[in-house]
């Protein structure tokens, strides 16, 4: 199974300066647990210590926030893709 | 009746017009419908001016804004521009701090209107230009920061005119679609619509920009605004600057109606949507915000050229 994650610059840090990295797993927790294996102390940037998902990161699976379609127990499948993003102001 | 008393009286109640070209199946047994609410048919062409008098009279009524203040606010520009042309006919001095990678378009209309302008840095987008406006405002304490990001006036306006304006045009309403950037009007219009149709569904499009707009130092230098309120939404999609150009484009070739850039991401996901609607069976009336016309972004490039390069183009700039 392989999920492209799309990587903002300010956590490129964790991933040697790649923009877009591969990981897997059946839902975003373990794509989250699945990333940080590969890319130490990534995860941390994303959850907070209470388990959800930082205020200021916005995930999206194909294009959808996934705030609404589930957080992090949003199914996945091959060939999905994965943004994530900071927050920013708009208007 | 057209006839008004003053340019600000003729704001708001725009068309709400039918795209039979556009929508995933107009006239079918389940007819999935596309609406396009026309609010480039505003006095400065843009849906920021309802807002813009919402905030003022607001501030007026509860005594912040008294004749021969200035205004300060940040913006990436059809705020401001709005904000301008109140202030003007109502005698208020304007400061806009605006990133400096923004059409200049906006920057002349601002200036016509006898803005000034502040330019915040071009990395971290509108985050900068809150960042920076926010300094301002307490380095000058006599100037009103109306602060569209928080002011509850922001989404009032929506709630009061837009919401009930497309209810009352389209009654068989299932969903309704706009721009994400302060969040106003989708927690105005979409609070409105959800206590009169509780099955609507309101849809939120974010622009997704370039590199250079997310270029924060760290996440905590994110921004939520102070406004949103994530249990008024359904869903929320991201929209990259291509497939915002590519609906654009598609909106005029086919119905003829030329809209900015941030319309197009807006169609994208209505049509995103429709096209759920129309493989569930269901039938589907969608209406969805045309926020401004293309008019401030012809210097983009965005409307001439091949799709990928109009994009490229776009790369780093503020385009919604």
């Amino acid at each position: 199974m392989a999920i492209e994650v799309k990587i903002p610059t300010i956590l490129r840090t964790y991933t040697g300066g790649a923009k877009s990295v591969q990981a897997s797993g059946d839902k975003l927790s373990a794509l989250f647990d699945d990333l940080d294996v590969s890319h130490p102390g990534l995860k941390g940037r994303l959850i907070t210590e209470d388990g959800g998902l930082h205020r200021f990161v916005n995930v999206y699976v194909n294009d959808e926030d996934v705030r609404f379609t589930g957080a992090l127990d949003t199914t996945l499948k091959d060939g999905d893709s994965v943004t994530i993003l900071p927050a920013v102001a708009g208007g | 009746m057209a006839r008004y008393d003053s340019l600000l009286d003729a704001l708001g109640d725009t068309p709400l017009v039918g795209l039979p070209r556009l929508s995933p199946n107009w006239d079918g047994e389940h007819p999935v419908r596309l609406w396009a609410k026309l609010e480039d048919r505003n006095p400065t062409g843009s849906i920021k001016d309802r807002a813009a008098l919402a905030m003022i009279r607001v501030a007026e009524a509860d005594g912040r804004l008294r004749p021969g203040c200035t205004i300060l606010e940040p913006t990436s520009g059809n705020t401001g521009i709005a904000l301008a042309m109140v202030a003007k006919l109502r005698g208020y001095g304007l400061v806009c701090v605006m990133p400096e990678n923004t059409s200049r378009e906006r920057r002349q209309l601002l200036e016509m209107f006898g803005a000034r302008i502040v330019s915040s840095p071009a990395a971290g987008g509108s985050n900068q230009a809150v960042a920076t406006a926010k300094q301002i405002a307490a380095e000058n304490p006599d100037w009103v920061m109306l602060y569209q990001y928080g002011n509850p006036a922001n989404a009032l306006a929506h709630y009061e005119g837009t919401g009930p304006e497309i209810l009352r045009d389209l009654p068989t309403i299932t969903h309704f679609v706009a721009g994400l950037g302060t969040t106003g009007t989708l927690m105005g219009a979409g609070r409105y619509l959800r206590e009169k149709v509780p099955d609507v569904s309101v849809v939120a499009a974010e622009p997704r920009y370039g590199e250079l707009v997310y270029g924060l130092r760290n996440i905590d230098e994110g921004f939520v605004p102070e406004l949103y309120d994530d249990s008024i939404l359904t869903s929320r999609f991201s929209v990259t600057s291509y497939d915002a150009l590519r609906r654009t484009r598609d909106l005029i070739e086919a119905e003829g109606i030329f809209a900015g850039i941030s319309t197009g991401a807006i169609l994208h996901a209505a049509l995103g949507v429709g096209d759920r609607a129309l493989a569930r069976g269901d039938r589907a009336d969608i209406a969805f915000v045309v926020a401004d016309g293309g008019w401030k972004y012809l210097s983009t490039g965005a409307y001439d050229g091949s799709l990928q390069q109009a994009a490229e183009k776009l790369e780093g700039q503020l385009w919604a």
